[in-house]
């Protein structure tokens, strides 16, 4: 299951979009550790994040997270994997969305990058 | 020199910070607030498809794409100004585009079950002074407004309850965040599963519990009860929420739930509930419109008159279905917090963007005009999350003009055009 919210890194780096800080700040996927570990993943890996809207390549973060919940910090990565239905709110659906994750060798798009593939 | 600094960063709108106009430093502020305020790269000069040019053509310019368009949309707003916003829905109804602003993926649903339910609401200074109970619930303050928790929720110290022993901390979400660890009682629930979990709380308080099976969306029947008895001993208590209800399954019941649950409560003791809202004024990007033309969000001015309805003029539905065939973004950056379905009308049709710094609408903008940015290059009124409204201040000199007169110019370029 994945969310995606604000963190401070993302929020002291969004007023410099263009820049490898908010790169960073927004390109992580953040994992429980027994999931981390089932993936048998390094610190730093990448990892695809695939669900019914889309998928994309991301760095590969251990936390305190429980088992089965993934987050992506809110911004260009998070979006191309949410769910964009409004169910008539005009809201779409950013937390809450089913998302299966693998290992990868594929490389993380820059910002740039994830534009121009759109 | 030192001089007072209101920030102009989230919902909070710190008003005690200071700053250095030597060294180009803030004190007292967050990391946000800091952020804020430090030297970073600007939009250098207004831009036509990536060419320089200066405020008057490129307002021209802006001006020949609105009135060209048969409906534009004018979406953005939380960062700005009332004075600008007002001349933003001016502005629409003119050109009879679509007016939509950043709550439509923020708390947009908290407007649909206000407009449902009312919103008993308090200000920040009431639940300093007087709440002995706060529950976070969905929002994660220290890290998305980090000096909240100081100043008004956590470890405040205000009248009647004098510190941080004095008020008891309860975070309700889907992970153990930072705010989490600062809590007395941390409640866990599954991703999904607040309305459930409202419900079980309505249940109990109203003296039901038995209908409450043992566990409700991950939490056990024991902690709910645990967190009812508190909810219902407290002098006076808080829900402040965030997008942990408006954008997971449920949304705007979600938040109806929510308010359900303090007129319950409030039939036993004194509940307020607030929504923590994220942009400095995106309060106000809902207030101006209201004030104005009735509604908050998402509304429609082709017919001449405002209508509501977010189902059609919400941004991302526009985008979605190509209602719209030109946009003004002002004050935010949508091509990187839409969704990617919704990016990719943006980079189909004419973008003009006002903002003080690059980001990746500028990417796929025609027309980019830079701007002043409020709380240190210029001055107006925001409103704080509470809906209290504050004057930010001036602090810097600037030759970049200020939302405001963009936008005054902007619209008798508009008029001139249309006759």
């Amino acid at each position: 299951m994945l969310i995606t919210g604000r963190t401070l890194d993302q929020g002291a780096t969004v007023e410099e979009k263009l820049t490898e800080e908010y790169f960073k700040a927004v390109s992580y996927v953040e994992l429980s550790e027994e999931d981390f570990n089932a993936l048998n993943l390094q610190e730093g890996d990448r990892v695809k994040v695939k669900t019914d809207f889309g998928e994309v390549v991301v760095f590969a973060k251990k936390s305190n997270l429980p088992k089965g919940l993934a987050f992506i910090p809110m911004g260009p990565y998070a979006n191309q994997v949410i769910d964009p239905a409004t169910d008539g709110t005009g809201m779409p659906q950013y937390k809450g969305v089913k998302a299966v994750i693998e290992k990868t060798d594929e490389n993380v798009k820059s910002v740039k990058e994830l534009l121009e593939a759109i | 020199m030192e001089v007072n600094v209101v920030c102009t960063f989230c919902g909070s709108v710190c008003d005690d910070g200071i700053f250095d106009t030597e060294k180009f430093k803030t004190k007292r502020l967050c990391k946000l607030g800091s952020s804020k305020f430090s030297k970073k790269e600007r939009i250098k000069s207004p831009m036509i498809d990536g060419k320089e040019v200066s405020y008057e053509e490129a307002i021209a310019k802006a001006a020949e794409i609105l009135v060209n368009a048969k409906r534009p949309l004018l979406y953005g707003w939380a960062s700005t100004v009332n004075e600008a916003i007002r001349l933003g829905i001016i502005l629409t109804e003119k050109v009879r585009g679509v007016y939509d602003q950043c709550a439509s993926v923020c708390h947009a649903p908290s407007i649909l079950a206000v407009i449902e339910e009312g919103l008993p609401a308090g200000t920040l200074g009431s639940i300093k002074n007087r709440a002995d109970v706060v529950v976070f619930w969905g929002c994660n303050p220290m890290e998305a407004h980090p000096r909240h928790g100081m100043r008004y929720s956590i470890s405040a110290k205000g009248l009647l309850v004098k510190d941080r022993k004095e008020r008891k901390v309860i975070v309700v979400d889907v992970r153990e965040t930072r705010t989490a660890r600062q809590a007395d009682l941390f409640v866990q629930v599954k991703p999904g599963y607040d309305y459930l979990v409202f419900s079980a709380l309505r249940a109990i308080i109203s003296g039901n519990a038995d209908v409450v099976p043992d566990e409700v969306g991950g939490v056990s029947k024991d902690k709910l009860i645990e967190l009812a008895d508190i909810m219902k001993n407290a002098k006076y208590g808080a829900i402040l929420y965030g997008l942990g209800l408006t954008q997971s399954r449920g949304r705007d019941r979600n938040v109806e739930n929510a308010i359900k649950l303090i007129q319950l409560l409030n039939r036993y003791t004194r509940w307020v509930i607030l929504p923590m809202r994220g942009h400095y004024n995106v309060t106000g990007a809902g207030e101006v419109p209201a004030w104005e033309c009735g509604y908050q969000y998402a509304i429609d001015f082709s017919r001449g008159y405002p209508r509501f309805y977010p189902n059609e003029f919400s941004a991302v539905e526009v985008l979605k279905r190509g209602d719209c065939d030109a946009a003004l973004i002002i004050a935010s950056d949508p091509v990187a917090h839409f969704p990617k379905e919704a990016v990719k009308k943006l980079k189909e049709i004419p973008v003009i963007q006002i903002d003080p710094f690059p980001n990746m609408t500028t990417l796929v903008a025609n027309v980019v005009i830079p701007s002043a940015i409020y709380g240190l290059e210029a001055e107006g009124t925001a409103y704080r999350m509470d809906v209290i409204p504050i004057r930010v201040k001036k602090i810097i000199d600037t030759e970049y003009w200020s939302d405001e007169k963009i936008l005054e110019e902007l619209l008798k370029k508009v008029e001139e055009l249309m006759g």
